[in-house]
């Protein structure tokens, strides 16, 4: 079985045998690949019905629950690694939901699209709302409420004292290319962090 | 469609046989008496496989009993009350799963309850009945599972007041159970829940034809008390949204300024209680509404319900309905919390559903595509091992 380019580099940071809770799981194809390639366990959280009968059928643990509603629930520090693979900028309180996310984990893998990639920077730059491969859709019918930048993500966490343990900036192609370590806030279109706490280090 | 034609139909186990199934060993229950033996009425739909290992047991509800599936004789006009989830290429699958479903002690279907004749008195036992509670039943049925022969269930299913004895079964029989599916449930009741059961109570107690709970010595039935309670459960089995939507608040015919049934919900609710009447025992009511009110396995570990569940080795499912407030999907949540904390295997389904707790009997799309998908990954796997009903 093959993974997903965009998940394959999460995969890296997650140790083998370890417990992991999937925010916004889909049809569960992340938990599935870790549970059959480094006997991972965990809980997936979905809110799409026809997503999460799929889990079921597959055989992942699902929970149907919103991830701004569920987080809650969850004890601190019961999970190795809580990953959220491309939903922060859809989320309500997205800083609130790392913090929740670094409570409920030992560490956070969050992945999200770079609001200031170059191709959205020219959508504005010719006066419209940019609609490009990493961001398909338009203004009026997105989901996205909070996006934004390599540059802006850093700076939260630098707020907030989250540590950074790692990063891939990775191009369109999930590759990470010359370019985007050049200049990251402009080459990079998915951007996906390793997190940690302050205090739990 | 009349039974006959509804028997042949695809997807229907037809016509079925009940047996009476006698457990002559003596059961111990937590009120401290035992039973010396009992009796127990089933149903089975499908076929045992040689390994044994493709066996679901229904745990039924507050009335219902062990007719699930099918149809008892050519003249029924419908079929048992599980009847849209079990049958070939149903969720509960019959070309692959064995499906045995039972009326629990103290039932009034046939199975050993208050309405038995005591052998010590030659009368039924009425108010002499000892009161049981879910434990007692999962163990009657622990000993009904050895006489199938059945080590290990691949399943156990149960909705409401079921899926209380489910939990039950995969806390205190933790390896005779692979898979544990609790629908519409809660950990135990709420202050609520018991007010209602109490009302319900009350209603039965007061009726002078009572007589104490030997109202069979008397040949009457407190029909008017049994017709209350149950005319205010089926309140609570129903949504606010779907009583409007089925009833509005019509009148029947112009105002009569009088008390006679003028409103639909009225009518309905006289027929629901009238009926309920004519097939259920009082004192199983007192009983099923007891059972519920004492369920409670945290109870057992400082009302910590994940240090119970810390000892459950099943897979469980767990689903509850939207529109359900009697048991809310809030009460589904503690259990599945409680899973999650005590490391369990566990899925949690929400259906968005109209009807409030009844949904968990009908067949809404969403809810049996999350039935059908996890017990059909539980077929696969006896399947892949050899065992399917054919090998």
């Amino acid at each position: 079985m093959s993974l997903r380019p965009d998940l394959a580099p999460i995969c890296e940071w997650i140790k083998p045998q370890s417990r992991i809770l999937d925010l916004g799981c889909g049809d569960g194809t992340l938990l599935d690949y870790l549970s059959t390639h480094a006997g991972v366990r965990g809980y997936g959280l979905e809110i799409d019905p026809a997503n999460v009968a799929r889990c079921i059928a597959r055989g992942i643990n699902v929970i149907q629950a919103d991830i701004d509603f569920g987080l809650p629930e969850f004890e601190t520090n019961s999970f190795d690694h809580v990953v959220m693979t491309q939903a922060l900028q859809a989320l309500e309180r997205p800083d609130e939901a790392i913090a929740e996310i670094l409570r409920v984990g030992r560490t956070g893998i969050v992945t999200f699209p770079n609001f200031g990639h170059w191709r959205v920077r020219l959508g504005l730059i010719a006066g419209r709302m940019p609609v490009t491969p990493a961001l398909p859709s338009r203004w009026f019918d997105t989901p996205n409420i909070h996006l934004c930048t390599v540059d802006d993500f850093e700076a939260l966490c630098a707020s907030r004292g989250w540590r950074i343990l790692d990063r891939h900036l990775l191009s369109r192609a999930h590759r990470e290319g010359v370019a985007s370590r050049l200049a990251p806030n402009l080459m990079t279109e998915v951007a996906m962090y390793l997190l940690e706490a302050p205090a739990q280090r | 469609m009349n039974a006959t034609e509804a028997a042949t139909a695809v997807g229907s186990v037809g016509l079925v046989t009940p047996q009476r199934i006698a457990i002559e060993q003596p059961l111990p229950l937590d009120c401290g008496r035992t039973l010396p033996r009992h009796e127990l009425m089933v149903e089975t739909y499908g076929t045992l496989n040689a390994q044994r290992s493709n066996a679901i047991l229904i745990c039924h509800a507050l009335s219902g009993d062990h007719h699930a599936a099918g149809f008892n004789s050519a003249d029924d006009r419908k079929p048992g009350w599980w009847d849209n989830c079990i049958g070939p290429g149903k969720p509960l699958d019959t070309e692959r799963f064995f499906v045995v479903a039972l009326n629990n002690l103290g039932g009034c279907r046939g199975s050993t309850g208050p309405a038995t004749i005591d052998p010590q008195t030659g009368k039924p036992y009425g108010p002499d009945f000892p009161l049981l509670t879910v434990r007692d039943w999962v163990r009657s049925q622990a000993l009904l599972t050895d006489h199938f022969g059945i080590a290990r269930w691949a399943a156990i299913v149960g909705g409401s007041l079921g899926g209380m004895q489910v939990m039950q079964w995969a806390i205190d029989f933790p390896d005779r159970l692979a898979n544990a599916v609790v629908i519409a449930s809660a950990p135990q009741l709420s202050a609520q829940n018991i007010a209602f059961n109490e009302i319900a109570r009350q209603a039965i107690l007061s009726d002078p034809e009572f007589h104490g709970g030997r109202f069979y010595d008397h040949g009457v039935v407190p029909s008017r008390g049994l017709k209350l309670a149950r005319m205010l459960g089926h309140i609570t089995y129903l949504s606010d949204a779907a009583m409007r939507a089925k009833f509005g608040n019509d009148l029947k015919a112009a105002p009569t300024f009088n008390f006679d049934v003028e409103f639909e919900v009225e009518s309905y609710l006289r027929y629901q209680g009238q009926s309920f009447v004519d097939r259920f025992d009082a004192n199983t009511y007192l009983l099923m509404t007891k059972a519920l009110d004492y369920f409670d396995p945290a109870r057992d570990f400082d009302d910590h319900l994940e240090a119970a569940f810390e000892r459950t080795a099943a897979r469980f499912l767990v689903i509850a309905f939207s529109s359900d407030w009697r048991f809310s999907p809030a009460r589904s949540r503690e259990i599945v919390k409680a899973l999650v904390d005590a490391g369990r295997d566990v899925s949690y389904a929400l259906i968005e559903s109209q009807l409030g707790h009844d949904d968990f009997l009908m067949p809404i799309p969403h809810y049996h595509d999350v039935m059908r998908g996890y017990l059909h990954r539980i077929a696969c796997a006896f399947e892949a091992a050899g065992d399917g009903v054919s090998a």
